[in-house]
């Protein structure tokens, strides 16, 4: 079966880029359009969701505000997230990363790179 | 279409969004009515664009958006004051940005130093740093984009895509990751890694970095485990193993760093070249290519919990089956931080749950701490895959094609006229008003009307799509005429069908532009009349009586009526002793020919007038009039339907012919007296309503119908109201009842004809034209009764 990944941007350019690599490179894709609704998602397809990518700035709820909420979760404490994040924040990297992210693709992704960083976490 | 491109349309069109959110948000910023989420909503904005605009390699947008995003940074992060001065030069640099993005879709650029002074405005005020900053640099190499190509068989295997299960299809059981004669040109590589708790704690599993690895060449992997305790003292969240690897391949270390990105510093890394060659005898090679083993590693969790209960018993690290060297183990992925620590039973438990249903999940990223929690869940899996997945995805809207929906809305259209005709078919069969038949189809036309309602919704958009080019288009006329204003918007988000709002465009920035440029005064004149620098201009939709109803009111100066009266003098519209109200006075400026703006401006004067927006409403079956109060402003009302596709009628019959007459128009019908009718010059009557005198016209000679008029007395008269409040009578034969009916445009059918707006077919199936009374009054009040000696007929 193939893996699901979570994506989670408020940008929709982003959301169907997203999308188009990941499903052109066989994934199932579920997408999300803000932190709020990313978590919600999340939950309604508890045990399902492989790996989250989130973007950092998002209305409602940001990417920080995910990655502590995913590892809040005792269902999706183990569940790899990707942030999108831009070569110029390196302090957003950081503190993403000890939120708890656990990787990160930087803006703008070249599709491949993209797909490879998520067979990276992906189990 | 190419995905990319359809990907960049999408981007387009979310940055019309994100631009009307941003503007409106700065406008807010301006008036200091901003809170912090409205600076974030902006920043936002600002990002998105960027961000996409980074996807396309579009640098020049790219270039401008970062500026813009590091000012709108400053100012939501406290470091930047918001002054008015700073709003002001934001809402300034937007217009370029929004340029920007339009040069980007159509393929043009934004003038050099239009762009360049924006850009200096921004960058003075950060102020401090250099020119350019990171973007020009190292950056910029990030922001080609590659088109997605993933083939399988071309890709280098470093960052490349590659199907095992295709490769191994093809490769047989050879060895195809690097042969034997080729290995000794690689160059041989130890890598050590030893992983941190805190790698584990962020969802990253060894067993993957390892297979990651692996990707660059083969691979021996030896399993260092001294330091793992018993069992019985093993914690969870701890991380005992660490592993050798020795790789030999042709990438450099940068690539080989590059795997540990994500966990580098959560773990302990060295990697180094071996500097012999790597002659040491041949791997005990199981036949397997690398990507088997690593892949074969998830499945070697049992091995490990073999390892690990042979421990609990013997306590001593003596028999190790997975010593070997090319075993490549995989603990059971380590624990996420804050679990309970486990006690021994529970990590038995936990490590079979692992082993034991490997068909079940196999793709499991790595087991959920407690089991207990994890059962329901994994139960709970595959109806969650087959009924979340609609719902997640789910969207409020969704897009459909327009020529769908226009294919729709005739076929309704045709249903209303078919219902029609049965329903006057059935009527003209004798049937009882009570009978069966009769009362199936009530409910059928009930039914249908909300049908066509319902379909004609779809159509229906927010006048928001228009309003929010307005802000930079006052912008821009106060910027040339040195007039200040504020201009106000509300009732956005009413809704019109879509061809109107498309045709809504040019006469609101005409009336904006006036209203503007003639309406208000200079900060000068205006402080001498005490009323505040800034002028405000009013932009309001709103829906009255089944129709929308735009109006745009400042409170400038007013209309001049002595002027404008003896300019209409002065071109002929009027005679000097002619009686005019102040309201038709007024209205006199959508007369053909009238312009107030004695030197045109390349503003409000493009060789259009007013005649021209009236024209254009009146084209939407629209009114537009006018209400100005010297000194205090004045106000523009434009009345449209809601849509293009009915219309309410009047059915009347006149030489012989049925037609429609727009109801909106209409103000009452009557039977005219011999005595009220009057003729001037002997041929053009006029007719006495409650002592007012009106032109009466006889329809069937105004078409051409016929030659000669009727006796008024033997027909009807119904009185109807043009734009701009002109009245007049149309003299028909007979009324024959109201009726929506469905528009056939005349003009895309056949051609235009004056005095008719457009077509429709009737329920009994016939052809009826619909009147453009504006056009019938209009031409017979150019031709006024008031001046014989000019007389010409309507016909």
């Amino acid at each position: 079966m193939s893996k699901t990944v979570l994506t989670i941007d408020d940008s929709r350019t982003m959301r169907e880029m997203l999308n188009h690599a990941l499903v052109e490179a066989g994934y199932r894709v579920i997408q999300a359009v803000d932190g709020v609704d990313g978590l919600e998602v999340l939950q309604a397809n508890a045990g399902t969701v492989d790996v989250v990518i989130t973007d950092i700035n998002m209305p409602r709820l940001d990417g920080f505000g995910v990655i502590e909420g995913v590892r809040a979760n005792p269902e999706h404490r183990a569940t790899p997230i990707l942030v999108l994040t831009t070569e110029s924040d390196a302090a957003k990297k950081e503190r993403a990363r000890s939120a708890g992210a656990t990787g990160w693709i930087v803006k703008p992704f070249n599709p491949v790179k993209l797909v490879d960083a998520v067979r990276r976490v992906a189990a | 279409m190419d995905p990319f491109e359809s990907i960049k349309q999408t981007f387009f069109q979310e940055c019309d969004e994100l631009l009307t959110d941003a503007e409106q948000g700065l406008l807010a910023m301006e008036s200091g009515e901003a809170d912090d989420e409205t600076i974030n909503a902006v920043f936002r904005a600002v990002h998105s664009v960027k961000g996409g605009a980074g996807a396309f390699g579009l640098e020049d947008l790219i270039r401008f958006a970062h500026v813009f995003e590091t000012v709108m940074d400053e100012i939501r992060s406290g470091k930047m004051e918001l002054t008015d001065e700073v709003a002001k030069t934001l809402l300034r640099a937007f217009d370029v940005l929004a340029d920007h993005v339009a040069a980007a879709r159509d393929g043009g650029k934004v003038e050099e130093g239009r762009s360049q002074g924006a850009y200096s405005e921004l960058r003075g005020l950060i102020g401090g740093e250099d020119e350019e900053d990171d973007l020009g640099g190292g950056g910029d190499e990030d922001f080609g984009f590659v088109p997605l190509t993933l083939s399988i068989e071309g890709e280098e295997a470093p960052g490349g895509f590659i199907d095992l299960d295709a490769q191994n299809a093809e490769a047989g059981v050879e060895i195809p990751a690097t042969d034997q004669a080729s290995r000794d040109e690689l160059a041989s590589w130890t890598v050590e890694f030893s992983p941190k708790s805190e790698m584990y704690a962020k969802a990253n599993e060894a067993g993957l970095v390892l297979r990651e690895l692996a990707r660059l060449g083969e691979t021996r992997v030896t399993l260092i485990d001294d330091t793992l305790p018993p069992l019985d003292q093993l914690s969870a969240e701890q991380a005992y193993v660490s592993w050798r690897i020795q790789l030999f391949t042709d990438s450099d270390e940068a690539s080989i760093r590059e795997v540990f990105e994500f966990v580098e510093d959560d773990c302990n890394l060295i990697i180094s070249r071996d500097r012999a060659e790597p002659s040491v005898a041949e791997p005990a090679d199981d036949g397997l290519s690398d990507d088997d083993r690593a892949a074969a590693a998830s499945a070697n969790a049992d091995l490990d919990i073999a390892a690990l209960l042979a421990r609990v018993g013997g306590g001593d690290a003596d028999a190790e089956p997975e010593a070997t060297p090319e075993s490549v183990a995989e603990l059971p992925p380590a624990a996420p931080p804050e679990a309970p620590a486990e006690d021994v039973a529970a990590l038995i438990a936990r490590a079979q749950s692992v082993a034991a249903p490997p068909a079940a999940k196999p793709a499991t990223p790595a087991p959920t701490p407690a089991p207990v929690a994890a059962a329901p869940a994994a139960a709970a899996a595959p109806a969650a895959v087959a009924n979340a997945a609609p719902a997640a995805a789910a969207s409020v809207t969704i897009r459909v094609d327009l020529d769908r929906v226009d294919r729709l809305i005739n076929a309704v259209g045709e249903l209303v006229i078919q219902q029609a005709m049965l329903s006057q078919r059935v009527l003209e069969s004798g049937l009882a008003r009570s009978s069966n038949v009769a009362l199936g189809l009530e409910d059928l036309e009930l039914l249908t009307r909300e049908i066509q309602d319902s379909v004609m919704a779809i159509r229906a958009q927010p006048v928001k799509s228009v309003f929010q080019r307005m802000p930079r288009l006052a912008r821009e006329v106060a910027d040339m005429t040195g007039k200040r204003v504020k201009l106000v918007m509300e009732g956005e988000g009413t809704e019109v069908d879509k061809t109107v709002i498309e045709r809504l465009a040019d006469p609101i920035t005409h009336m904006l532009r006036n209203a503007i440029d003639h309406g208000l005064e200079d900060p000068e004149g205006r402080a001498a009349a005490g009323k505040p620098a800034e002028g405000l201009v009013r932009l309001r939709a709103l829906h009255r009586g089944g129709r929308i109803v735009i109006e745009l009111q400042d409170d400038g100066r007013g209309i001049n009526r002595p002027r404008v009266r003896g300019i209409a003098v002065e071109r002929g519209l009027i005679t000097e002793d002619q009686v005019l109200s102040d309201e038709e006075i007024d209205n006199l400026i959508f007369l053909p020919g009238f312009s107030t703006a004695e030197v045109i401006s390349d503003i409000s004067g493009r060789g259009v007038g007013m005649d021209v927006v009236r024209r254009s409403i009146q084209g939407l079956g629209g009114r537009i009039s006018i209400s100005s109060e010297p000194g205090k402003g004045s106000k523009f009302t434009m009345s449209l339907p809601l849509t293009l596709a009915v219309l309410d009628g009047m059915v009347v019959t006149a030489a012989e012919q049925t037609l429609v007459a727009p109801l909106s128009a209409i103000v009452e019908s009557l039977t005219p007296r011999t005595e009220d009718v009057h003729y001037i010059g002997g041929k053009d009557a006029v007719i006495r309503i409650r002592d007012i005198f009106v032109p009466l016209i006889d329809v069937g000679v105004a078409l051409g119908f016929r030659e000669t008029a009727i006796d008024p007395a033997s027909g009807v008269a119904v009185l109807v109201e043009s734009e701009g409040g002109g009245k007049a009578a149309l003299l028909v034969e007979a009324i024959q009842g109201q009726r929506q009916v469905v528009i056939k445009s005349l003009e895309a059918n056949y051609q235009q004809i004056d005095g008719v707006a457009a077509a429709t077919i009737l329920g009994d199936g016939r052809v009826a034209l619909i009147l453009d009374v504006d056009a019938l009054v209009t031409t017979q009040r150019r031709k006024p009764a008031a001046r014989p000696s000019e007389k010409r007929m309507a016909s």
